[in-house]
């Protein structure tokens, strides 16, 4: 087999991702370069801290049962990180090509995997359907992680939910509100019906939030 | 006495959504003949819903002249009468639109209700140029990333709490600073930025493509009263943590959008360093840049006369028993059939 040359797969806002060989392992490396718009100490803080936390929400997100790439390298001198690559489909296609029914089970499981991230304390940060890919053995794999938190805050949780609503909104607005009630029921498999009810007011209570605030003052001791 | 031709036609936009009382008007061809802006600006706090709809109310007919004076137009020669009908504070949407429809009963002329986020989008495209852009609207009220997607602009990103402006404003406020006409809050800060230069640590909050600023502005506000810092290093690292926070979700946006113009827009976008920053990462995707110049890119009147038009012009009127205001009226709820 030819060694592969790194090349560039994907030119993101965040990072870049390149498709590489990595000890004769197919691998994507995921490098953050300098945002030349912050000043280089901003900059620095926030690769760094992205760079180390990822890997280690990706790690914690496997051992609660949601597909991730394995991490095999850190380099945070480079902010690198060298993770397996997953073969497959990312949902963002895979939804608009796919029939009704078919639909519905990618949302439904999306929701059930979503629920066993939050149910792990881990917040995703980015939950949109291009990161989450769909392998040859029907499996879905999140990535980019690169947003992510631990807490088990009922706010955390409600502002993850709520991205994905809002991404299935932008990206997949033709059946956004199918989709949503699908994650949703997903979710609830694994939170139970109590846990999702109050996470649902918490979507709402954000939802209301943030637009015209007649006046707000700074919670300042 | 009016030079302008019999044929010509024109709309009257009034805007009213927060602390500004503003009247615009526009010929149907987006030519803008004027735009009177009056602000409200109390001594002390922020803006009080009802004492901005009372100054409104005061400013109202004076305004109203001024525009027609400006435009060299008579109330009879309006074919139109377009107004902010969301979203935005209650007492001050109802003050202009009370003003609308008492203009559009008289002259018995169409009314149209507009949407005040997409009037700032639309004005940006027409006095810039851009055709199909990511726009990054951010203000006291608002704090937006949008873009056109079939038939609606999509919000791709906003604040999960206050807007970025409101930010900017009470850290200001809590500074002891005092804003004046022609000098507002975000002005200050952005001055008093320019002599700082040491980057304090303060919380960068980017979920998705949404931010929140609330986290933000009570740690700098904290670190204000401990005095352990000079209020201009403060000024610059709030600054640079903020719109370091907008720019990214902005690029992150164009990056999945891949839009080929970026739009600035909204009473930040006057900020030259907010300007410096999103620049750089058009330049980055190969997009092009447009600020959209000061007087349209806050509140203003202009920009809701020329949405007008380009509603009335695809069989959007607002009946009278339908006019009332709506404060949580979101940009997607907004069918847009001048876009194709």
């Amino acid at each position: 087999m030819d060694k592969l040359k790194p090349f560039l797969i994907k030119k993101g806002a965040e990072a870049n991702l390149y498709l590489a060989d990595w000890h004769g392992k197919k691998v994507v490396m995921k490098k953050r370069s300098p945002k030349k718009y912050r000043p280089s100490e901003l900059d620095e803080q926030v690769r760094a801290y992205r760079t180390i936390h990822e890997p280690q929400l990706m790690h914690e997100a496997k051992k609660g049962g949601v597909p991730t790439p394995t991490i095999f390298l850190v380099d945070l001198a480079n902010a690198t990180i060298i993770m397996e690559f997953i073969e497959g489909k990312q949902l963002k296609w895979l939804l608009g090509e796919a029939t009704e029914e078919e639909r519905q089970s990618l949302c439904l499981k999306i929701g059930e995997l979503i629920g066993r991230l939050h149910k792990n304390g881990i917040i995703h940060g980015d939950l949109t359907t291009s990161n989450m890919i769909l392998n040859p053995d029907d499996k879905i794999f999140f990535v980019d992680f690169g947003l992510g938190e631990k807490t088990k805050e009922l706010e955390s949780k409600g502002v993850d939910l709520h991205l994905m609503k809002r991404a299935l909104q932008s990206t997949h607005f033709r059946f956004a509100e199918d989709c949503f009630e699908a994650v949703v029921k997903g979710y609830s498999k694994v939170l139970g019906a109590k846990n999702v009810r109050d996470i649902l007011d918490k979507i709402r209570e954000i939802e209301r939030r943030g637009r015209y605030i007649a006046e707000r003052k700074a919670k300042s001791e | 006495m009016t030079k302008k031709k019999a044929s010509e036609q024109y709309c009257l936009g009034i805007e009213s959504t927060a602390d500004d009382f503003s009247v615009g008007i526009s010929t149907f061809e987006g030519e803008i003949l004027a735009n009177m802006i009056s602000v409200y600006m109390p001594e002390e706090g922020g803006i009080h819903p009802r004492e901005a709809a009372r100054h409104h109310a005061e400013v109202a007919s004076k305004v109203l002249e001024e525009a027609f004076t400006n435009a060299e137009i008579k109330p009879r020669n309006l074919s139109i009468v377009a107004f902010s009908q969301g979203p935005g504070l209650g007492p001050c949407l109802r003050t202009g639109a009370t003003v609308a429809r008492a203009l559009a009963s008289y002259l018995e002329i169409p009314l149209i209700g507009v949407n005040h986020c997409i009037a700032h989008i639309e004005i940006g495209k027409l006095q810039t140029d851009a055709k199909d852009p990511i726009t990054l609207y951010v203000s006291g009220g608002n704090s937006i990333v949008a873009a056109f997607d079939s038939r609606r602009y999509r919000v791709f990103g906003e604040t999960l709490d206050i807007a970025l402006g409101n930010c900017l404003d009470v850290f200001a406020r809590e500074a002891g600073l005092r804003q004046k006409v022609g000098l507002p809050f975000g002005a200050l800060v952005e001055k008093l930025a320019l002599k700082g230069g040491q980057l304090i640590a303060l919380p960068y909050t980017v979920k998705g493509m949404d931010t929140s600023f609330s986290g933000l502005l009570t740690a700098a506000v904290n670190l204000l009263k401990k005095r352990e810092y000079s209020l201009e290093d403060l000024c610059y690292s709030l600054q640079e943590t903020a719109f370091s926070m907008v720019t990214e979700v902005t690029e992150r946006a164009l990056a999945h959008t891949e839009k080929k113009e970026v739009l600035l827009t909204g009473g930040v976008a006057a900020n030259k360093r907010l300007q410096s920053m999103v620049k750089v990462i058009a330049e980055e995707h190969n997009a092009r840049f447009r600020t959209v110049p000061t007087q349209f890119a806050i509140d203003n009147g202009a920009m809701i006369a020329w949405t007008g038009v380009l509603a009335y012009q695809h069989g959007a009127v607002t009946p009278i028993e339908k006019s009332f205001v709506k404060l949580r009226w979101r940009l997607e709820e907004v069918e847009i059939p001048w876009i194709s």
